[in-house]
């Protein structure tokens, strides 16, 4: 499907509605030491169908922002609009284990309240989306990382939200399945028109997974950079023009870093 | 992602570098099953004669040590078999209470006490440890007292419930509700206490909230703990019955275990009170196994929090 490079394409028009937008939006926490920022005045739209992994190095208040963003907690000052009540991935997998893999799916269909005789349907679709038609019976410890965290994405689709936020998705697994997950996700993303907001700290996944990156300053996290990959599909982590692109963006983010060293 | 349906554009710069770029979704669903092959985590009969070896000859080995040793000690004349009957003397016992038909009804009197004082603890115990572990006003004001009252001993209910109720079966499931609302209150408390905050965090991003995030998120995540304070709960029920019915002596009473024990110490008859200690102690045993433990078993082994030994 071609819908979401259709939207990339009315991309130009201002007015276009947004999947996430994000409007001067500062957040602080009280620690002992009194207020902490954490994020300072960070502007960002996601547009309808657009891909934007968010980067940064530890303490840049990334995974914060995408709590905000869901919802899960109120900025301090600044506003926050999406569209819709968006999916959440974690890291973790999170998928409940007192649930079959296809019962998950089907209790995110339930809380949307999708009625029972359409919800099996639906879980098997979504299972064949992330390719496990297979797995509906199976119990969470009977999968492995990989199978999880695609049964955590399509409980993710489930909730059929405009904008899929996730918070480092595939970091806790193997090289050779995440390679296999970004062509999944990607994949994915192509045919189901669904924004994606992607946290993470490794740059070559963010250049290979994106159509924007956006690099954030640590402590507080401020948008210090932004880049727009062009590099056609399907990407390979180790295409030349995604080292290119990440030696440049890698640069950047080691500036950023090195200026906490100096005082 | 290279499928028919990309558009142009996408794919067009590339195809010098991956000619096979139309049949890399085809690749990559081969690639998917091979790791998913891989990682599959396998599974398989435990056969019988592993079981047997593992499961079945410890405990039977030392029971019947248990019995040696006890007959040797007879056998020594250690002291004198009035303080100690041989373990024949025992089983004796058991055969002629089987044979006057006496033996279920010891059993089933204080059983059918047990397990109904039980029900109706789970009935009082489950919405209170979900009130305190929810409420936070609930929890400062009755948690502590809640978890306090696990370490009183139950027999110490006996006197003012005989008081207040008099020597009747109410008196029983007094005794019996104040030694296992508070286990299985507390089970189900620490139960939630001990839910992942990712598991909360998920469920609110699925929309789960109030009654449905209790009913669907909270509850199903906490079952495992709240098993546990059953299976407490069960000891301490049957413990306070126990303690209930060696104290309290009527006929209205009937004769459970308890009142047995209590008639060999009158009798001076020490096989009686072997008979009955054994009882007690099968009973309790055999209502774990049956009931608690392969209930724990199944839910710990569908959520993968068991080992396959």
């Amino acid at each position: 499907m071609a819908t979401s490079t259709l939207a990339k394409a009315a991309e130009d028009i201002t007015a276009a509605p947004h999947a996430a937008r994000i409007e001067h939006v500062s957040k602080s926490f009280a620690t002992p030491a009194g207020q902490q920022l954490v994020l300072d005045d960070i502007t960002l739209d996601v547009a309808p169908g657009e891909f934007v992994t968010l980067l940064g190095a530890s303490g840049c208040g990334k995974s914060t922002l995408l709590n905000l963003v869901a919802g899960l907690d109120k900025p301090s000052a600044g506003d926050i609009a999406t569209d819709g009540r968006p999916a959440l991935m974690f890291q973790e997998h999170a998928l409940f284990p007192w649930l079959t893999a296809g019962k998950n799916i089907e209790l995110a269909l339930k809380l949307r309240g999708i009625a029972k005789a359409e919800r099996r349907e639906r879980a098997e679709e979504l299972l064949g989306l992330v390719r496990l038609q297979g797995a509906y019976g199976k119990r969470v410890h009977e999968l492995s990382g990989g199978m999880r965290q695609r049964v955590a994405l399509a409980r993710a689709l489930a909730q059929d939200a405009k904008i899929l936020l996730m918070d480092e998705p595939f970091a806790a697994l193997d090289a050779i399945t995440r390679d296999v997950l970004h062509d999944e996700l990607t994949r994915i993303w192509s045919e189901t028109n669904v924004s994606v907001l992607f946290v993470t700290h490794n740059v070559r996944e963010a250049v290979r997974l994106a159509e924007r990156v956006v690099l954030l300053s640590s402590r507080p996290g401020r948008v210090a950079h932004e880049w727009r990959v062009d590099i056609p599909h399907p990407r390979r982590i180790e295409d030349s023009a995604v080292a290119e692109l990440s030696v440049e963006i890698t640069e950047q983010l080691r500036g950023e870093i090195r200026r906490h060293g100096q005082h | 992602m290279a499928s028919t349906d990309t558009p142009v554009g996408k794919t067009e710069v590339d195809k010098g570098a991956r000619d096979g770029g139309r049949d890399s979704n085809q690749d990559l669903a081969g690639l998917e099953a091979g790791l998913d092959a891989l990682d599959a985590v396998q599974s398989r009969r435990v056969p019988f004669r592993q079981t047997f070896v593992k499961k079945i000859l410890p405990p039977v080995t030392a029971v019947v040590l248990v019995l040696v040793v006890w007959q040797i000690l007879v056998w020594a004349k250690v002291t004198d078999s009035y303080k100690l009957p041989a373990p024949s003397v025992v089983w004796d016992e058991v055969e002629e209470a089987w044979l006057q038909g006496t033996l279920l009804e010891y059993i089933w009197t204080s059983v059918s006490r047990g397990l109904l004082g039980f029900l109706m603890a789970l009935a009082i115990g489950t919405p209170l440890g979900l009130i305190v572990a929810r409420v936070r006003f609930i929890r400062a004001a009755i948690g502590p007292i809640l978890s306090g009252l696990q370490s009183l001993p139950s027999v110490a209910w006996v006197p003012p419930a005989v008081i207040w109720l008099g020597l009747n079966d109410q008196m029983m499931y007094a005794v019996i509700l104040l030694g296992a609302v508070p286990s299985i209150a507390n089970g189900l408390v620490a139960g939630v206490d001990q839910v992942p905050p990712l598991f909360l965090r998920a469920g609110r991003t699925l929309g789960a909230t109030g009654l449905r995030h209790t009913w669907h998120i909270v509850m199903p995540a906490a079952l495992p703990g709240y098993l546990a304070g059953l299976k407490q709960g069960w000891a301490f029920s049957w413990r306070s019955l126990m303690a209930a019915e060696i104290i309290a002596q009527s006929p209205d009473l009937g004769m459970g275990l308890g009142q047995l024990l209590e008639a060999g110490r009158t009798n001076s008859s020490m096989s009686q009170v072997f008979f009955a200690i054994l009882l007690i102690l099968v009973v309790g045993i055999a209502i774990d196994l049956l009931i608690f433990s392969p209930l724990e078993r199944r839910v710990l082994r569908s959520r993968g929090l068991l080992a396959r030994s």
